[in-house]
């Protein structure tokens, strides 16, 4: 019993760099954050608890409200967009096409880049006076009109085109595994009933690819939480505030607006949306009791 | 982004195909690689501008065809990028920001990887109190916008006097990159064989000696998948960066976002473009070279726990 006791003190002292980042980095910085969304703070912290009405103000800034909206266009965008076609390119890589490495090296170096470099190309391409569009005025189209990044109320659809660019590669990577863990004997039995191909794909596939759709929503929604360096580096949440994100908006008022209180209130905000996404399929992916039964 | 370790879906992602079984050369088949074609296209498009931009005077620049080869080649972007380019009134080119990037990098991958295997190690093969919870909390950890640990954490930080340093922003990177790492290591060393763990027990190997003697040498995979994870993901980090690192330290994105972003004097969009393949050239050749490990970093966890 004595050296098993030992061993375990030494298991012990090996967790305390991950007991003390999740205490002090992780619930610790949260707590504080949460409270002092309930305080008057400006430039410093202060005591002064003045109840939800950072809160109130919050959802009456009209740049909040942007931001909100913003993220779920963002986010409804980049999720069916990404899975539409992140699923066709793996379909279509799972077809015995040749050069299928080829393909797949294409479909997903971008997503081996930063949102910062993502978000300056595509400025680059789609700049109205010398991108794209001056392209295709030279080609002799000369009323021709893309110059989305440049107004206001399409700007964040720009922001989708280029997120879709860099994410939609880890999809199809995230789907083809699926697809390839699907049995060979599905194809045939299918064949020998005399099923088109589109509808065992329709009917029997994506249902069986369930859990990776699941956790290709997942993981993209939470790349749309934190979208910042895109929308920085791509439109720098202009023109005007018309491409503002919850993200940006808080850096903004932490460190260029001083106003503490009314960031870290959004910050909270943003928080109470995570969890709702995400404490259930934790608890479905990692928790589940059949799971930790059938050893990990 | 969450990712774990090697399963059976990604061992089955690198055997062949199992799609149906084409018949012969048919409108379908046409379609298809047409597709792939499209598709291809639409990825390699940004990259060729890009590199195309940055071998162009800026002359030419001005005429606007984006797409058209350069008609008189130049590297003088190449070089003026790395050498010469502004942010605001300091011009030194982005070889600064590589270096700091480098210089954040290799502490950052090393210690992030090394608190992750230790602890991964510990939750998976030790009976420890609270194991479950802690690992919880790391993984929601994981998940939680960053906006709500970063402003305690730069009061934490200043109160030690490590806001805007090196160490600073290393720390962070450790921080943030415990969840992933513990998750890896964790299923990859509850994916080993227990007998082979409960035979050094037998023959008396202490937590530590079994760690450094046995774990850590079987660890070479997973270590890789781990290096290509953090390499990558530190080396694009713009968030962090911005706000631990500290002037004298920002690193290569920030540093390029500044270039290119700067509203003062005419933008040089073939430099600009110059010192953005610049930035993504470390993650890229990580990459091209890691080729199907990358991939399997990726799949692998995010499929499953």
């Amino acid at each position: 019993m004595k050296p098993r006791r030992r061993q375990n003190v030494a298991s012990y002292v090996a967790l305390i760099p991950a007991f003390v980042i999740v205490v002090c980095a992780y619930l610790g910085t949260m707590l504080w954050t949460v409270q002092i969304s309930f305080t008057d703070s400006k430039l410093l912290p202060s005591m002064n608890f003045i109840g939800i009405r950072q809160y109130e103000r919050l959802f009456t800034t009209s740049r909040w409200i942007i931001s909100l909206e913003n993220m779920v266009i963002f986010g409804i965008g980049l999720i069916l967009v990404c899975l539409v076609l992140g699923f066709l390119m793996a379909a279509a890589l799972d077809q015995k096409i040749r050069f299928e490495n080829t393909f797949r090296t294409i479909f997903l170096y971008p997503y081996a880049m930063s949102f910062i470099v993502t978000g300056l190309a595509w400025q680059w391409i789609l700049n109205p006076t010398l991108g794209v569009q001056q392209y295709v005025r030279n080609l002799g189209w000369t009323d021709f009109r893309f110059d989305w990044i440049i107004q206001n109320d399409r700007a964040i659809y720009v922001v989708i085109i280029a997120g879709v660019w860099q994410a939609s590669g880890l999809v199809m990577a995230l789907m083809l595994a699926g697809l390839r863990g699907i049995d060979q004997e599905l194809w045939k039995a299918a064949r020998v009933d005399g099923i088109p191909a589109w509808r065992v794909y329709l009917n029997i596939i994506v249902p069986m690819l369930r859990p990776t759709i699941i956790t290709s929503v997942v993981l993209l929604s939470l790349a749309v939480v934190r979208v910042y360096d895109l929308v920085i580096a791509l439109t720098g949440g202009g023109p005007g505030i018309s491409s503002e994100v919850p993200a940006k908006f808080i850096l903004d008022y932490l460190f260029g607006r001083s106003n503490i209180g009314l960031a870290t209130a959004a910050s909270s905000v943003l928080l109470v949306i995570v969890l709702v996404i995400i404490t259930p399929w934790l608890y479905y992916e990692y928790f589940r009791p059949e799971r930790a039964k059938g050893g990990k | 982004m969450l990712q774990a370790t090697p399963t059976p879906a990604t061992a089955a992602a690198m055997s062949g195909p199992s799609g149906p079984r084409p018949r012969s050369v048919t409108a379908g088949r046409v379609g298809l690689y047409a597709f792939l074609f499209f598709a291809a296209l639409f990825f390699l498009l940004p990259m060729y501008v890009m590199i195309v931009t940055s071998l162009k005077t800026m002359g030419e620049i001005r005429m606007g065809n984006i797409f058209s080869l350069p008609s008189e080649m130049t590297i003088e972007p190449w070089i003026q990028a790395w050498n010469s380019a502004c942010t605001g009134l300091n011009c030194s080119g982005i070889k600064v920001g590589f270096w700091n990037s480098v210089r954040i990098l290799i502490p950052s991958v090393i210690l992030s990887i090394f608190v992750g295997s230790l602890t991964g190690y510990a939750l998976s093969l030790w009976r420890v109190r609270g194991a479950n919870l802690l690992f919880a909390v790391l993984l929601l950890g994981a998940f939680l916008p960053y906006q709500v640990f970063i402003y305690p954490l730069v009061r934490i930080y200043s109160t030690v006097g490590i806001y805007g340093t090196m160490t600073g922003i290393v720390v962070t990177h450790i921080i943030f990159g415990l969840p992933l790492m513990t998750l890896l290591f964790r299923n990859y060393y509850a994916s080993l064989p227990i007998e082979l763990f409960k035979a050094a027990r037998v023959d008396g190997g202490g937590f530590f000696q079994i760690f450094f003697r046995l774990m850590l040498p079987m660890s070479t995979p997973i270590v890789i998948v781990a290096c290509i994870l953090q390499v990558t993901g530190i080396w694009n980090d713009f968030l962090f960066g911005v706000i631990f690192a500290g002037r004298d330290n920002l690193p290569m994105t920030v540093q390029l976002n500044n270039i290119v972003n700067s509203t003062q004097g005419e933008k040089l969009y073939n430099v600009n473009m110059a010192a953005t393949i610049l930035t993504a050239l470390v993650p890229l050749v990580v990459y091209f070279i890691s080729g199907r490990w990358f991939v399997r970093g990726i799949a692998a966890g995010a499929v499953k726990g």
